[in-house]
């Protein structure tokens, strides 16, 4: 019985986005391949305790999955027009030959997360098609109305069709600027389970790091070559190594600083620090590095020093200024600015930030850095202030804890 | 599948005005390349005329049936096979027109 229940678990994970696909490239309709995906899942819960787990439960899914499709189209007496739509939709042309990895799983990500469709959207669709999540936990996820994630899935399915979004992997021209699409998608994912936000959740989703980590596996795993895929994934694996050591049994966040550093997760760190290495052979080599990889390189110096002191702020500032190049945000200058006081002290990074105050004013960071750099030059009344309103302005629980707890500590 | 694609001015930044050499070119090339159907450039919306006639008495009205910033200035219907292919083409048409672009697919 709990075989079963464990292979279920085990092939919906593996399976769900291969099969979800497969059927879209044979029937080139999200909804039907949702459907009888979700159908031949079901049919497995239902027959597998009693008849035993199949030798090859991806086949079966598979096999169980398509006929569920077609019984749908039948059922649906509607198979004619039905089959005609989705001759239209799917690619029926012979595969172009651009040298681009062909996978069904792929072309799905690539759809989801068409440029056409509005970000919120495209989440959403990933997760369910691609994830696998149902809507109510995707809707949880986000603190949305369950009818509302509802629309945003349904409204992207009927765009697809309706504007013909094709199902397929952009040319080698159009792929760098659609991956970065994707690549943000998943990190919003990501940051959502790592700062999740609202006053009604835990800090911390696991459920949705772990699960914006798999798709990024999965994407990596597709386009292998793909710099910014690998900067990506070790950017998600360094921090998730840490999440454990971020929030303490209070619910409150610990800064890196005060993190218990062997309480990191080191098979995460092995892997993230393996993948910076290959990033760096390449820009060796005259790869110019994206901002996910330089992210990477970052995270990767602060999971290297055994103790906060040991840290290279240099390499880090070097990193800092190298990713202003490449993304010139006030955020990236307002990061940058916490490794100059570390090197040149508080004051110098003081006027850095004070700088960046038309543009970040809305932001709880920019007041939270302020704080601690006015907290660091004795400023006690100007540094309560600047806790004050990025304590207003914070949405995650644990953060929101961890910037009163400093504040009322001061003098 | 066809698309309409419409040509966004904007009264307070209007794009640059004279692109008519830039755009034969362009339509040449989407008669020769299969994707025209159709295109027109659209008299100021101060000439647009509403007829309402669903009620007793016809109303007619001076202007077009919504007043924004924003206006159609032109449009084009291309046969195109997909979105991507569509916007490949309306990202050309936007830098020939010096104006944006709306991709609609006809239902």
């Amino acid at each position: 019985m709990n075989d079963a229940e464990d292979a279920i678990t085990r092939a919906y994970r593996d399976e769900w986005a291969r099969v979800v696909a497969g059927l879209t490239r044979r029937f080139g309709n999200l909804d039907l391949a949702e459907e009888a995906a979700a159908e031949a899942f079901a049919t497995a819960v239902a027959r597998w305790p009693a008849d035993g787990v199949p030798p090859n439960p991806g086949a079966w899914l598979t096999t169980t999955a398509n006929r569920k499709g077609i019984d749908r189209l039948r059922r649906e007496n509607q198979r004619d027009a039905k089959h005609k739509e989705a001759l239209m939709v799917s690619d029926n042309a012979p595969t172009e030959s651009n040298g681009v990895i062909e996978d069904d799983r792929l072309r799905l990500i690539f759809t989801c997360c068409h440029p056409s469709l509005a970000m919120e959207n495209r989440v959403a669709l990933t997760l369910r098609m691609i994830g696998g999540l149902t809507m109510p936990e995707i809707a949880r996820a986000f603190l949305v109305p369950e009818n509302t994630m509802g629309q945003r899935i349904t409204r992207a399915k009927a765009k697809i069709k309706a504007a013909r979004i094709p199902y397929r992997i952009p040319s080698a021209a159009d792929l760098p600027g659609r991956v970065s699409g994707v690549l943000a998608v998943l990190f919003l994912v990501f940051n959502e389970g790592y700062l999740a936000t609202g006053p009604g959740t835990g800090p911390v989703r696991a459920d949705l790091t772990a699960e914006a980590i798999r798709l990024t596996r999965l994407v990596r795993a597709l386009m292998p070559e793909d710099g910014e895929v690998a900067g990506l994934l070790a950017l998600m694996l360094l921090t998730e190594a840490r999440r454990t050591a971020r929030i303490s049994v209070d619910g409150e966040l610990i800064p890196l600083d005060e993190q218990k550093r062997g309480a990191w997760n080191p098979a995460l760190i092995a892997e993230g620090h393996r993948l910076v290495r290959e990033r760096l052979t390449a820009a060796a080599a005259g790869q110019v590095p994206g901002r996910y990889q330089i992210l990477a390189a970052i995270g990767a110096v602060h999971t290297s020093a055994r103790d906060i002191r040991d840290t290279d702020w240099s390499q880090v500032l070097a990193l800092y200024d190298q990713l202003v190049n490449v993304d010139p945000s006030p955020i990236i200058a307002l990061n940058r600015a916490i490794a100059v006081a570390e090197l040149d002290g508080p004051e110098v990074a003081l006027v850095i930030v004070d700088r960046l105050e038309t543009e970040l004013n809305g932001y709880h960071a920019f007041h939270a850095t302020r704080a601690e750099l006015l907290r660091r030059l004795g400023r006690s009344q100007d540094a309560r202030a600047a806790y004050d309103k990025a304590i207003d302005l914070a949405g995650n629980t644990a953060e929101t804890a961890n910037l009163t707890r400093r504040r009322d500590q001061l003098q | 599948m066809q698309y309409l694609v419409s040509v966004i001015d904007d009264m307070s930044t209007p794009g640059s005005s004279d692109k008519r050499p830039g755009i034969s070119a362009f339509n040449e090339r989407l008669i020769a390349d299969g994707y025209w159907v159709f295109a027109g450039g659209l008299a100021n919306p101060d000439a647009a005329t509403v007829i309402d006639n669903r009620g007793e008495q016809q109303v007619i009205s001076d202007g077009p049936f919504v007043e924004s910033k924003e206006y159609l200035a032109g449009l084009w219907v291309w046969e195109a096979p997909d979105l991507d292919a569509a916007l490949t083409l309306a990202a050309e048409a936007s830098k020939v027109c010096d104006r944006k672009i709306e991709v609609r697919p006809f239902a």
